[in-house]
C-alpha cells in the first residue's frame, strides 16, 4: 500500500499538526489571561457583600443582585457628595464631545494641508509637531496651568477641552497626513484643474474618501479622552471632575468598609464607553488602519 | 495662430534643473507629442503648462494670454491623467459635472454638456455608475470626458494609455486620433511610447535632460534625426550604429568601406573626422536587391527572430551585431551567409564627439 492516493486537487492538511496546536494553545492561554480579570469583576459586581466575604472570587454569584450597579451609578459617595458616578459620566460626556470634534476637525485639515498643499517650511512644521508627541505630558503640566490661568480658562471644562485638543494634535495630524498622502496625487491635480480650491477639494473630494481614517481618529480620541485621568484631575474643579477621577475617588476612599461589588460595578461602568466603541467599530477600525495598504 | 506658447521656461528643484530655458510654440489645432525616457522632464513640462507646478522662470501663454500666474482652472485647459484620477465617490455623471459645478454653471447647461460629452465618447449607459464599476478603458473615456465637458481650448494628456493593456491601448489611440480630428483642439500629449508618438503626432518634441532635442514632424524625426540620441530613441527595433571615420566620401569602419555618394550632408561637407553611421534595420536590404545598392557587404546570420509580419535577423558585420528587418516570409536560418546592402541616402551620419548630425 505505497502511494495509493494520486495527488490531485487541494493538498490535504492535518488539523492537529504541531504548528496548529502551538498556535491555538498560545491563543487560548492569552485569551484566558485577559478574560479572567473581566470575569472576576463581573461576578463580583453581581454579588452581595456577605457572599464576597466568603472569599471565593471565581465562583459565580449564588444570588444575583444589581444593587451594587445602582449604588455605583446613583448613590456612591465621594466626599460629601453622594450622587454616584452619574455626575462624572455627564461631565465626561461634556468634555468628550467638544474635544473629539474640535481635535479631529483641526487635525484633519492640518493633515490635508501638510499632505497636499506643501508650503515653505511645511516639513519643518510637521517635524516640530511630531516631536511634540514624544515630550512627556508631565513636563507641560505646570506651564499649561499658567497659560490656562492667563486665558481665564483654568478650572473650566473648556480649558480641559483645549488641553485635550492640543495634545491630540501630533498623533492625529500624523494619522491624517499619512492617509491623505496615500490618496493618489493625480486626483488632487484633477480637482484643481476642475477648479476646486482648498476647501472645495477638502470637503468634496478628500472627506468623502476618508471615512475609515475618521473612524480610527474618533476611536483614538474617544478612548484616549475618556480614559484620561491626569488632565482631568489637574485642570478641572471637583464639580467638573470626569468619570475617571470620580471613579478613583470612590474606589480609593479610605473611610468605611470597602464595597468591592460597588467598586467593580463602578469600574465596569466607567470602562463601558471605550468597550462599546471597540465592539461597535472593530471592523471599521481595522479597515482604517489597513487603508492605504490595499487600494483598488 | 499660436495656441500655446512656452517661453524661456526653467524649473529647478533645489540644485536639480528639470527644465532648462525651454521655448516651444504650438499653433492652434496641433497635436503635439512630448516624447522622452522617464525623467526627461516631459511630464513636468505638461504640469507647468497646466499650472500644477510653478516654474522657476519663464512664461506660459495660452491663446495669447499670459497665464503664468493663473490657477489651472483659469487657463482654459483640460487634463487627462495616467491613473484616470476619477473621483471615486462620485458617479460618472458627477465626475463629468464636477468642474462645471465649481464654475457655477446653470444646471440645464451642465446637463446639456454632460449629455454631449457622453454621446461623443459613447459612455451614456455608464453615467450612473461609480468609477469602481468601470473597466480601465471606460475609466479613461470618462477622464477624457471630464476635459471635454469643460469646452477647453487645449487638451493635456499625461501618458493616458500607459495603464491599459496592449489591445485597449491600440483602440483608444485610434479614438484619441479621431477625437482630435473631429474637435480640432490643440492637444499636448506626453508619452514614452514611440508608437503612440509616431501615430498621433503632428509634431513630436523629443526631450532629454529638460531640453528639447528635436521638434519636428514624425517622418522628419524618423528619417533625419538631429543627433545620435534621437536616432537611437526613435525606431523599433533600434537603429544600427557603426563607429568609424570619414575619409572623403567614404565611411571607414573596422576594415569595411562604405561609399557615401548620395548622402545629404547637413552643412559643409567634412572630409575627415571620427563619426557614427546609423542605418535603420528596415533600410538594410538583403539578397539580389542588395547587389545594386551603393553599399554592399557579406554577413553571416547570427540569430533569427520571426515576428509574423516581419522577421528580425541579427547578422555579424564589421565586428558587431547588425539588426536587419526582413519580410515575414523570408526563409533565413542561423548560419546563412547573405548579401546585405543599403542606400547611404537613408543613413544618418553623426559627429563622434558632439553626436550631432553631419
Amino acid at each position: 500500500m505505497v502511494d495509493a492516493v494520486t495527488p490531485r486537487g487541494p493538498k490535504p492538511r492535518r488539523r492537529f499538526s504541531r504548528a496548529n496546536v502551538m498556535l491555538y494553545g498560545t491563543l487560548i492561554v492569552v485569551a484566558l489571561y485577559y478574560a479572567l480579570p473581566l470575569y472576576v469583576m463581573i461576578v463580583t459586581s453581581l454579588k452581595g457583600m456577605p457572599e464576597i466575604r466568603l472569599g471565593n472570587i471565581f465562583s459565580p454569584p449564588v444570588e444575583i443582585t444589581f444593587q451594587p450597579w445602582v449604588k455605583a451609578w446613583a448613590e456612591a459617595c465621594t466626599g460629601i457628595n453622594c450622587e454616584g458616578l452619574s455626575r462624572g459620566f455627564w461631565n465626561s460626556v461634556q468634555i468628550l464631545i467638544p474635544s473629539v470634534i474640535l481635535s479631529i476637525a483641526i487635525a484633519s485639515v492640518n493633515g490635508y494641508a501638510l499632505a497636499n498643499w506643501k508650503f515653505k517650511g511645511s516639513e519643518v512644521f510637521f517635524t516640530i509637531l511630531i516631536v511634540g508627541a514624544f515630550i512627556p505630558y508631565q513636563v507641560m503640566l505646570y506651564p499649561l496651568v499658567i497659560i490656562l490661568r492667563e486665558l481665564g480658562l483654568y478650572g473650566n471644562v473648556w480649558g480641559l477641552v483645549l488641553v485635550h485638543t492640543v495634545f491630540g494634535m501630533p498623533i492625529l495630524t500624523l494619522l491624517f497626513r499619512n492617509y491623505f498622502t496615500s490618496v493618489p496625487e493625480e486626483l488632487f491635480k484633477a480637482a484643481r484643474v476642475d477648479g476646486a480650491g482648498f476647501w472645495g477639494i477638502y470637503f468634496r473630494i478628500m472627506l468623502p474618501m476618508s471615512l475609515p481614517i475618521f473612524v480610527v481618529a474618533i476611536i483614538l480620541q474617544v478612548t484616549g479622552i475618556w480614559n484620561d485621568f491626569l488632565f482631568g484631575v489637574i485642570y478641572t474643579k471637583p464639580a467638573d471632575y470626569p468619570m475617571t477621577v470620580q471613579l478613583n475617588n470612590i474606589v480609593n476612599s479610605v473611610q468605611g468598609i470597602k464595597e468591592y461589588n460597588v467598586n467593580m460595578a463602578a469600574t465596569l461602568l466607567t470602562g463601558l464607553v471605550p468597550l462599546i466603541i471597540y465592539f461597535a467599530s472593530g471592523k471599521l477600525f481595522v479597515r482604517g488602519i489597513a487603508a492605504g495598504a490595499v487600494k483598488g | 495662430m499660436t495656441s500655446v506658447l512656452v517661453k524661456d521656461l526653467t524649473l529647478k528643484f533645489g540644485a536639480l534643473t528639470v527644465l532648462d530655458n525651454l521655448t516651444i510654440d504650438i499653433p492652434e489645432g496641433e497635436f503635439l507629442v512630448l516624447l522622452g525616457a522617464s525623467g526627461c522632464g516631459k511630464s513636468t513640462l505638461l504640469n507647468c503648462i497646466a499650472g500644477l507646478l510653478d516654474p522657476t522662470d519663464g512664461e506660459i501663454h495660452i491663446n495669447d494670454r499670459n497665464v503664468t500666474w493663473e490657477e489651472p482652472s483659469g487657463r482654459g485647459i483640460g487634463m487627462v491623467f495616467q491613473s484616470y484620477a476619477l473621483y471615486p465617490q462620485m458617479t460618472v455623471a458627477g465626475n463629468l459635472s464636477f468642474g462645471l459645478k465649481n464654475a457655477r454653471m446653470p444646471k440645464a447647461e451642465i446637463e446639456k454638456r454632460v449629455a454631449r460629452a457622453a454621446e461623443i465618447l459613447q459612455i451614456e449607459p455608464l453615467l450612473d455608475r461609480k468609477p469602481a464599476a468601470l473597466s480601465g478603458g471606460q475609466r479613461q473615456r470618462v477622464a477624457i470626458g471630464r476635459a471635454l465637458v469643460r469646452d477647453v481650448d487645449v487638451f493635456l494628456f499625461d501618458e493616458p494609455l500607459s495603464n491599459l493593456d496592449a489591445k485597449l491601448r491600440a483602440d483608444l489611440r485610434v479614438e484619441i486620433k479621431r477625437l482630435h480630428h473631429n474637435l480640432k483642439n490643440t492637444m499636448i500629449y506626453v508619452t514614452h511610447d514611440q508608437v503612440e508618438a509616431m501615430t498621433l503626432a503632428d509634431r513630436i518634441a523629443i526631450m532629454k535632460g529638460g531640453v528639447i532635442q528635436q521638434l519636428d514632424s514624425p517622418t522628419e524625426i524618423y528619417n533625419r534625426p538631429v543627433n545620435k540620441y534621437v536616432a537611437g530613441f526613435i525606431g523599433s527595433p533600434e537603429i544600427n550604429f557603426f563607429e568609424g571615420t570619414l575619409d572623403g566620401q567614404t565611411f571607414v569602419t573596422d576594415g569595411h568601406e562604405f561609399p557615401l555618394a548620395g548622402y545629404a550632408f547637413q552643412g559643409p561637407v567634412p572630409t575627415k573626422g571620427a563619426a557614427w553611421l546609423g542605418i535603420r534595420p528596415e533600410h538594410i536590404v538583403t539578397g539580389e536587391a542588395a547587389a545594386s545598392l551603393p553599399v554592399t557587404a557579406e554577413a553571416e546570420i547570427d540569430i533569427v527572430e520571426p515576428m509574423g509580419s516581419d522577421t528580425l535577423a541579427w547578422a555579424k558585420l564589421a565586428g558587431q551585431s547588425v539588426r536587419i528587418r526582413m519580410d515575414g516570409q523570408a526563409a533565413v536560418r542561423t548560419g546563412d551567409r547573405i548579401t546585405i546592402g543599403f542606400d547611404p541616402a537613408r543613413a544618418s551620419l553623426f559627429d563622434r564627439a558632439s553626436e550631432d548630425r553631419l
